[in-house]
């Protein structure tokens, strides 16, 4: 039996020195900067918006939040799907550094955890967040939305 | 062998917007909805400053036979610094007359994509959607977002109650007999102002574009969303666009 049976895959993302993890079956892809074009709005999470395959896309710079300050460079956009409770769209997250797709075992957060912690895994000695994309991007209302692995799972009953 | 019939393709729908500048910032506005563009300098005499301490956006009313226009200035209701504005819009169905920098020029749309739901403040109001022009991102206004009816219940209220009036403007739509009537200077399309066009005559409200969640826009040729299979490093420009201040 391999080891990896009962681990799910997570991509790896870098916000200056930390580390955080989101479900790779939330991720889209992971692109170079483009530009970003701006209009005014009061959604003060949101940079902009980037062309990518079609879709405009909004950039959200989680940074602020995760990390306590917002990133004065980036490498890469990674791409990922923000559920809402009429669907999903895709939402650019400005990362500073190569992503890294691994498997990994989740501890389910705990009531204390900030509601962005989906949970925690560990890699390679770190204790990694799991981010619950729903509750750290804006959206209309993050409090009634499915934490991704629950909607993976009621997918999975459903199927 | 016969072979098979060839289907007619459906027309692309599409729909003439203008777009135009507001302190520098490029927006889009369905050209069914600007019943008049004006220069200001033909509004001068018949605008009547009004002083609403809660609406910096409106300092000026337009009188237009038994209507009024509140005029909006695009910078302050968008947030962006001041301009001296050159024209201005008067909004079909609306009660808004609104300030511009001037128009960029006017073009087609092909598809609208509704603002993403990342977006979820005032904009949602202000904006039908986003639509891609040239490889540019713009923003495409909605009418009606310039004034909500809370501000246009105050303004009303800050006005005496003879020069108030909360019908609503133009439902007769098309015709400029209002402006002739007020005795108003010709619009910029109609000849007024600056030098007039070939596009005279706006459009009678043609069906408009619906903004979808999920259309694509022209951009990039589309396919389908990648699962993760390892980095996909698309070469994309890299030029960034000057920052507007939010």
């Amino acid at each position: 039996m391999s080891p990896q049976t009962d681990s799910e895959s997570f991509v790896l993302l870098r916000l200056a020195e930390r580390r955080f993890a989101v479900a790779a079956g939330d991720i889209a892809e992971l692109v170079a900067p483009s530009r970003i074009f701006r209009f005014p709005h009061h959604t003060k999470e949101i940079e902009g918006v980037i062309l990518r395959r079609g879709r405009i896309v909004p950039v959200c710079d989680v940074a602020a939040r995760l990390i306590g300050k917002s990133l004065l460079s980036r490498r890469f956009y990674l791409i990922a799907q923000r559920r809402y409770t009429n669907g999903t769209e895709w939402i650019a997250l400005p990362v500073t550094g190569d992503c890294e797709l691994i498997f990994a075992e989740m501890i389910p957060a705990s009531e204390a955890d900030l509601p962005h912690v989906l949970g925690w895994l560990s890699h390679d000695g770190d204790v990694i967040e799991v981010l619950n994309l729903n509750a750290l991007t804006p959206g209309p209302s993050p409090a009634i939305l499915p934490a991704p692995a629950q909607a993976l799972h009621a997918q999975e009953a459903l199927s | 062998m016969r072979l098979p019939t060839p289907t007619k393709s459906q027309p692309v729908r599409t729909e003439q917007i203008i777009l135009f500048r507001v302190s520098g910032q490029l927006f889009a506005v369905s050209s069914a909805s600007v019943k008049e563009v004006r220069s200001v300098d033909t509004l001068a005499g018949a605008a009547k400053e009004i002083a609403q301490a809660g609406l910096r956006k409106v300092r000026h009313i337009v009188q237009r036979g038994e209507h009024s226009l509140y005029v909006v200035n695009g910078a302050m209701h968008f947030g962006l610094p001041a301009f001296a504005p050159a024209l201005v819009f008067v909004l079909r169905h609306t009660r808004t007359a609104l300030l511009v920098d001037g128009i960029e020029k006017m073009t087609t749309m092909t598809r609208l994509q509704a603002l993403p739901q990342a977006f979820c403040n005032d904009e949602r109001d202000w904006y039908r959607g986003v639509t891609a022009i040239d490889q540019t991102v713009v923003p495409v206004v909605k009418p009606e977002g310039f004034l909500t009816p809370d501000e246009l219940f105050l303004l009303d209220s800050s006005l005496q109650p003879k020069a108030s009036d909360s019908a609503a403007l133009d439902s007769a739509a098309c015709d400029s007999a209002a402006s002739q009537a007020a005795g108003g200077p010709p619009s910029v399309f109609e000849g007024g102002g600056l030098e007039s066009t070939s596009t005279t005559n706006f459009p009678c409200e043609p069906a408009s574009l619906k903004a979808t969640s999920d259309a694509p826009v022209d951009s990039e040729a589309g396919t389908a969303p990648l699962g993760f299979k390892g980095a996909d490093f698309a070469p994309t420009d890299t030029t960034n666009s000057p920052s507007i201040p939010q």
